[in-house]
This record gives C-alpha cells, sequence and structure tokens, in this order.
C-alpha cells in the first residue's frame, strides 16, 4: 500500500514532448515509473523515444486513457493552456491529475476546481505548482527525486518542493510510504486534510510528517482535522516564522496578511491537538525519528 | 500587485464602475491643474498603500485650485506608516448620503470567489464584522457561473441596501464582477462605497490586487508596477527573473525552492540569537532548475546590498545540480573580482553533491566555506555577519 499512487498506477504526461515534459519523463522512467504515453493534439499518433522507451503520443486524455489503461496523469502544459489540459483530464474522468505547472492564473485554478466539483470530483487533483507525488520504490508522479530514499513507513506531505526534499533526505534511513507536494498556490486539488485521511487509512503509513508554511488557514483547519479523526502520531513543520507582513515568500500563497496565516498561529494549533512541531528541519526529522526508536 | 486608489479608480472607469471625476497628480502644480479641471471643490487624497492615511493627515479638502496646490504641497512628502507619499489623488468632492462596503476577493479555504458585502461601510468592515457580524453578508460566487444581474441583486438584497438603491446597486455589482474576472484580480475593494444626494451608486474609493500570475495575457498590467518605490535590488532582481524581496538583516540567504528559502530565514534568524542578533538580509529564491548564470545573478543582488555583512547559500539539490551550483559561485566570484569582500557559507546536499563539493574544495577560494548540515551553516553565517557588522 503507499497512497495515491502505487506500483499498479499507469501513466500518461500531458505536455511530454515539450522541454520540461521530457527532462521529466525522462528522470520518471528511470525512477521506474510506468509512463504508458504522453498527450498533445498537435502531435497526435507519433511515437516519441524518451529515456529509452519508446511513447505513443494520443490527441486527447481520453484517447490515451482507452488505449493504455491510463489512470495517472502528470500535467507539464505551460500556464498558458493548463486550464484547459486540467479540465481535459477532470472531463476524461482519469483518478489522478498531478499538475506541475507553476505559474497558472488563479482564477484558471479556481475555474478548474469549480469544474471538478460540479462534475461530481472523479479526478483527484494534486498542485498545480507542486513536485507531485512519489511512492519510494512503486511508483512516482512528477519531479521528486526517486534517489532521496527509499520505502518505508512516514507518510509526508508539504507545500513546497525543496522542503520535502530536505525531510526525505533528513529520514532517509526510515523510509517513506508516500510523499505528497500539495503545492504552494492559493487554490489547490489536494490538502493536508485529504493527504492526513489517506495516510490515516494506509497500513503502509505509521506515522506522518506535515509541512506547512505561512499564509491561509489550511494548517490551523488540518489541526482541527487530526484531534478529530487521525490516530496515527503526526510532526509538523512551519516555514516562515521571520517572514514580514505583506510580503509574498516565492509561494503565491505564502504571504502574512494581519493577525492570519502567522507560523506561530500554525504551530499552535497544531501543538494545541498534540503534534510536535519542530523549530527546524532537523528538530523535525529528530521528533519523526524518535518516534521509531 | 497591490495597485493605489487612482490606478484602481482608473481601471473601474475603464470597465463602467461609476467614479467621480478626478486624476492623480505628482506634484503641487499638477493637483493645481487637476483641479481647475474639476471646478468647485475638491479632496486631496495621498496615494500610498496602507490604511490610516486619513488620521495622518494624507486627506484634505480644498476650496479653490490655490488651495488645491497648497494642501496638496503639504500631503507630498509625508512619511505615513512607512510609505512616503510621491502621488495625491486630486477629485470631486462629493456629497455622500449614505456609505457602503463592497468586494470580491478569493476564498482561499473554500477554493472559491466571495463576495462580502454590508450596508455599513466606510469604516473598518473587520471592526463591523466584530460588532455587527449579521449586517456583514458573505456569498460564495461559483466562477464558472459568475455574477449576473439576478446574482447582482440577490447580493444587494442580502448586504441589505436600502430599495431605493438596490437596482443601481445590483448594476454596479454586476461591472466590478466584469471587473475582477477580465483584469485577473484576486480582490476587488471598494469602501466606501456611497450613495449620493440624487441616489446615483458611485465607488468613492478602490483596493484591488492582480495576480502576477495573469501577466502573460494582462499585457496592460506591466505599466501599473510602481518603479518610484520599488526597491532597486529587488527591481535588479527581477530583470533576472529572481525571486527576491529585501529584508533588514546582515545575513544574505540564497537558496533554491520557496519553501526551504523560507526556512533558512527562520534557521538563521535562530542562528543569530546566538551572534548579537544579527538576522536574514533578504529572501532570495533562485528556483528550482537554477544554473550557474542564475546562481551568478543572485549572487551579485545579494552581494550588492551594502547591509549584508556575509551569505548563505543554501541549496538541496533536487532538480537543480549541485555541480551548477558550485559552477556559479566560483564563477560568479571571479566575476566580482575584487569586488567580492564578504564571506560566503555554503550549504549542499542532493543531486551531484560530491561533485559540487569538490569544485568548491577545489576552488578553494577564500572567501568562501562549506559547512555540511543546515543548521551548522547557519550559524557559522550568523557569526560571520555578527563579525563582520
Amino acid at each position: 500500500m503507499a497512497i495515491f499512487l502505487n506500483s499498479d498506477s499507469k501513466i500518461i504526461v500531458q505536455g511530454m514532448t515539450g522541454a520540461e515534459g521530457t527532462k521529466h519523463t525522462t528522470r520518471m522512467l528511470a525512477s521506474g515509473a510506468n509512463i504508458v504515453g504522453g498527450v498533445n493534439a498537435r502531435k497526435a499518433g507519433q511515437q516519441v523515444t524518451i529515456g529509452g522507451s519508446e511513447l505513443t503520443v494520443f490527441g486527447t486524455v481520453e484517447e490515451a486513457m482507452k488505449e493504455t489503461g491510463a489512470n495517472t496523469s502528470v500535467i507539464f502544459v505551460p500556464p498558458k493552456f493548463a486550464k484547459d489540459a486540467v479540465i481535459e483530464a477532470i472531463d476524461a474522468q482519469i483518478e489522478l491529475a498531478v499538475v506541475i505547472t507553476e505559474g497558472i492564473p488563479v482564477h484558471d485554478s479556481a475555474g478548474f476546481w469549480a469544474h471538478a466539483c460540479a462534475t461530481g470530483n472523479k479526478t483527484r487533483i494534486i498542485g498545480p505548482n507542486c513536485p507531485g507525488v512519489i511512492s519510494p520504490g512503486k511508483s512516482n508522479a512528477g519531479i521528486i527525486p526517486a534517489d532521496i530514499t527509499g520505502q518505508g513507513k512516514i507518510g509526508l506531505v508539504s507545500k513546497s518542493g525543496t522542503l520535502t526534499y530536505q525531510l526525505m533526505y533528513e529520514l532517509r534511513d526510515i523510509g517513506f510510504s508516500t510523499a505528497v507536494g500539495i503545492g504552494g498556490d492559493p487554490v489547490i486539488g489536494t490538502t493536508h486534510i485529504d493527504a492526513l485521511a489517506a495516510f490515516e487509512a494506509d497500513p503502509e503509513t505509521e506515522a506522518i510528517v506535515m509541512i506547512g508554511e505561512i499564509g491561509g488557514d489550511a494548517e490551523e483547519r488540518a489541526a482541527e482535522f487530526i484531534k478529530a479523526n487521525v490516530t496515527k502520531p503526526v510532526v509538523g513543520y512551519v516555514a516562515g516564522f521571520t517572514a514580514p507582513e505583506g510580503k509574498t515568500m516565492g509561494h503565491a500563497g505564502a504571504i502574512v496578511s494581519g493577525s492570519a496565516g502567522t507560523a506561530q498561529a500554525k504551530k499552535d494549533a497544531l501543538e494545541a491537538v498534540g503534534v510536535k512541531v519542530g523549530k527546524t528541519p532537523s528538530e523535525t526529522a529528530q521528533l519523526a525519528r524518535e518516534l521509531f526508536s | 500587485m497591490d495597485l493605489y486608489e487612482y490606478q484602481a479608480k482608473d481601471l473601474f472607469a475603464s470597465h463602467g464602475v461609476p467614479t467621480l471625476p478626478g486624476s492623480v497628480a505628482n506634484d503641487a502644480n499638477e493637483a493645481r491643474v487637476v483641479a481647475e479641471g474639476i471646478g468647485g471643490k475638491v479632496v486631496i487624497k495621498a496615494q500610498v498603500k496602507t490604511g490610516g492615511r486619513g488620521k495622518a493627515g494624507g486627506v484634505k479638502l480644498a476650496d479653490s485650485p490655490a488651495e488645491a496646490a497648497e494642501k496638496a504641497e503639504a500631503i507630498l512628502g509625508l512619511d505615513i506608516k512607512g510609505h512616503v507619499v510621491h502621488r495625491v489623488l486630486v477629485a470631486e468632492a462629493s456629497d455622500i448620503a449614505e456609505e457602503y462596503y463592497f468586494s470580491f476577493l478569493l476564498d482561499r479555504a473554500n477554493r472559491t470567489f466571495l463576495c462580502i458585502a454590508s450596508a455599513e461601510g466606510g469604516v473598518e468592515i473587520e471592526e463591523v464584522a466584530r460588532t455587527n457580524p449579521d449586517a456583514v453578508a458573505k456569498i460564495a460566487i461559483d466562477p464558472i457561473a459568475g455574477v449576473d444581474l439576478a446574482k447582482a441583486r440577490d447580493i444587494a438584497a442580502k448586504a441589505n441596501y436600502p430599495e431605493a438603491v438596490r437596482e443601481s446597486a445590483a448594476e454596479v455589482i454586476v461591472k466590478l464582477w466584469e471587473t475582477f474576472v477580465a483584469e485577473d484580480a484576486t480582490l476587488v475593494e471598494v469602501n466606501p462605497l456611497v450613495r449620493d444626494p440624487q441616489d446615483k451608486i458611485i465607488a468613492l474609493d478602490g483596493k484591488v490586487t492582480l495576480d502576477e500570475n495573469a501577466a502573460f495575457r494582462q499585457p496592460g498590467h506591466a505599466a501599473l508596477v510602481d518603479t518610484k518605490t520599488e526597491d532597486p535590488l529587488e527591481a535588479k532582481a527581477k530583470q533576472h527573473d529572481l525571486n527576491y524581496v529585501k529584508l533588514d538583516g546582515q545575513v544574505g540567504i540564497i537558496g533554491n525552492g520557496a519553501g526551504l528559502v523560507m526556512s533558512t530565514l527562520d534557521v538563521v534568524a535562530y542562528a543569530g540569537e546566538r551572534h548579537s542578533g544579527v538576522k536574514p538580509a533578504n529572501f532570495l529564491d533562485i528556483g528550482g532548475g537554477a544554473s550557474a548564470e542564475v546562481m551568478a545573478a543572485g549572487l551579485d543582488v545579494v552581494l550588492g546590498d551594502p547591509d549584508v555583512k556575509a551569505v548563505f547559500v543554501n541549496v538541496f539539490g533536487g532538480i537543480t545540480a549541485c555541480d551548477a551550483v558550485a559552477d556559479g559561485i566560483v564563477s560568479a566570484l571571479g566575476m566580482l573580482g575584487d569586488g567580492a569582500t564578504k564571506p560566503l557559507v555554503v550549504r549542499l546536499d542532493g543531486n551531484n553533491v560530491d561533485e559540487g563539493r569538490r569544485i568548491l574544495a577545489e576552488a578553494n577560494h577564500p572567501l568562501v566555506t562549506l559547512v555540511d548540515t543546515m543548521d551548522n551553516a547557519a550559524d557559522k553565517a550568523a557569526e560571520l555577519a555578527a563579525a563582520g557588522a
């Protein structure tokens, strides 16, 4: 077991023939992911060789699913076309759409999210502006490096890509069931809560590491969810204690406005429900490691 | 990007939202000319991206063009909560019968848009929401359905706008929604939305935030960037497409990925507590796939900050290869030559780390210290910054 992604996952890549798509399809293949094709309406029917694998480019997600049995799509389509690409994946009712694309206008993300809700939420959307999801030793959908760590007992959910890598590296001796990068944009498909619920239900996951950052109230809501629904131990980390008010710190969502959304408020909310919160990434890793000693 | 009031007013006007006659003025003489054009009583308002300007003396009435110039002179150059006034808005002084509150904004928690409206306006809406929550209507807006006249009427009714102006308010609400969508805004706020003695609805003051991710389809937005108050280092970073925010400390920070860089700021601030209270001098994210050129451009920006006494380069190579980062550091130091005088603490981990560390060890630059963990490197950088301060 793992969450969202496992060894049976059959992956297609929307935007596979673009520079980013090709680069990361190569990396995913090298890490053992089962990539079964790509989608690009303008190159429909072409055969391309990526990372030594012969892959078919399909005209639509629907056609790719019909021909290959794909159940997961990783989306590298540029921001301008990303909304249409995600809506296409939703309309094809693919199980999982991982939106890596950075810089999608929030009106577009709100638009495809509304479309997903209006059509019954048949597709789990991860992202946008995220590193994707990896179940080490099983599959890899996105850009998380596969060589940091192997399969293990920790489930990790994070808004940030590089902090995900940092924590995976610090806890490489224990290993991960699944690591999910949910992305730092203001509107995202899969939330901390969705990942916490899935880890709670996953027999392979014994402990959960949750990484948050300033902005919004997702961590506070996750704390409420943990109190009511999560029995497995959770260790937390929150970035942005020293970020000034009103300045955007790289992630579109990482901005402190007024008293809401501060790192301290998030830390307090998590600690109030029994989550141990590390002051630094290494302290957080230490807290997680203690659960296994 | 947050807009000034005068920019929001222009944007409203271009989408048919009623505003009062008026224009921005950069100096007292321009204020006189605008006041002459309007005729009669005018209001002079400081253009700053912060609240409380009325209390700070940033809003004044004038009966004549000469007085408008005089009042503008008094307001220009004021420091309002750290924001220096470079421009004033000169507008017709309106007769106000009633003041309302209205906004469209992004609702992150519910992943949709939200309308907040109240018949009690002109004051802090947070205050109204606290003391009289029933007076503040919050209405979810479906991004697909949007706001048509029927929805706008529903909003005006829920906001409890008086019946006599409900229809005209609804028409303005539809135009505000059109502004919100057409301009890729994440906030369109009108406070106050006023009813004049003739029952006309007018947007008297506006706050607009635009989504910078939409720049590719909003060619007009680039002209709204205020270069006058932009930090010169932030402007320089922007030229290189670097994500840089100037802060007020002494330890320059360069890292990859927004989350890791935010975390680095925290770790350096904690380390600073042990070293004379030094703090991070900036946020700089060189991005996921940073090349040697990007690293060099980043170092150039950070070393250009006279407050910086030491620099901490913190990279976890996921996509970024550590050897490219090391090459970037070495080539940037080569380019800067004798101009580089500040110590650099480097921590590399991840993709190709051995090669990256080897490159730095081989270059053996006297300013560069390689430290193996993030915490130890932060401590070293803080120590060096404290010694150099």
